[in-house]
């Protein structure tokens, strides 16, 4: 079932957002950013496999939206675009509560079907 | 079993989303609750604005469902399906179209119901026609060892390191 006012631009950026972080490495790249902005060869630093390798990461979370680049042209350091990963948090939350919502509801519906099955029984 | 009102929603093998959620009534009440549209019309899909002015159920194997949502704002949603299998007051198996798809292909819904005590347990299983479906409508990081990391991202998302970030 649809959350309502769910758009589809908003959906095809959110399936980048999540293929994004399907990725242990770049999950663990986001979290280095959160504490600060930091150069490829500095985020390359606690990760065992290549500089190329985690440039491939990067172009995949730059595409994303997840990260830009700063403005210092030596560096070139990556930080973090909070953005999208607040609207997937929301996207997730929006579902959840969607059916939360909804058996919430039906809870109610049953409290009065239960007190009406109740009282049936007590006038027979 | 999970407790009463506890909602949980997991991703099965690559193209299912099962829902679990103990209710507290006998099942033959949770199984008209489902199934009429008195009653249906009372909770799915009926918040913000939102109301169910079309609710049709021809309830036999093969009979027809139709659903229309109208928001506050007059735009209408409908959704339509089949029903496959029939089984008062413990399963029912549906299919789901709507009109204006947001996910691909049709979804085949099994709705099963299992009383113990005076409290009914409710599986929904949703089995979409490819992984693409599936997952445009519940996101991988909804299967457990991604959603544990992500829980952790949306923590710092709240922590303020993030905004500290950007500075």
């Amino acid at each position: 079932m649809q959350p309502s006012g769910y758009a589809r631009s908003n959906r095809d950026r959110l399936d980048a957002t999540f293929a994004a972080l399907a990725d242990p490495t770049r999950r663990a790249i986001l979290a280095r950013l959160a504490a600060g902005e930091a150069s490829v060869t500095e985020l390359a630093a606690p990760f065992d496999i290549s500089q190329p390798a985690i440039s491939k990461h990067l172009k995949v979370l730059e595409r994303a939206g997840l990260i830009s680049r700063g403005r210092d042209a030596q560096r070139r350091p990556r930080r973090l675009e909070p953005r999208p990963l607040a609207e997937a948090t929301g996207w997730l939350e929006t579902y959840r509560r969607y059916w939360e919502g909804n058996f919430g509801r039906l809870d109610a519906v049953l409290e009065e079907l239960k007190a009406q099955k109740r009282h049936g029984r007590s006038r027979r | 079993m999970n407790s009463s009102g506890a909602l949980k929603v997991t991703a099965q093998s690559d193209r299912e989303i099962v829902m679990t959620r103990v209710f507290d009534a006998p099942r033959n009440l949770v199984f008209d609750a489902y199934t009429k549209p008195d009653l249906l019309k009372r909770w799915l899909g009926v918040f913000g604005g939102y109301s169910m002015p079309v609710c049709e159920v021809d309830l036999r194997v093969g009979g027809t469902y139709r659903f229309v949502w109208r928001g506050p704002d007059g735009a209408e949603m409908g959704v339509r399906g089949v029903y496959r299998e029939v089984v008062r007051p413990e399963r029912l198996m549906h299919t789901e179209k709507f009109d204006e798809a947001w996910y691909p292909g049709e979804a085949l819904i099994t709705t099963v119901l299992v009383e113990q005590g005076a409290k009914t347990t409710l599986t929904v299983t949703m089995r979409y026609e490819s992984r693409e479906a599936r997952d445009a409508v519940l996101k991988s990081p909804m299967e457990s060892g991604v959603a544990q990391s992500y829980d952790k991202l949306a923590e710092l998302l709240q922590s303020g390191a993030l905004e500290k970030a950007r500075r």
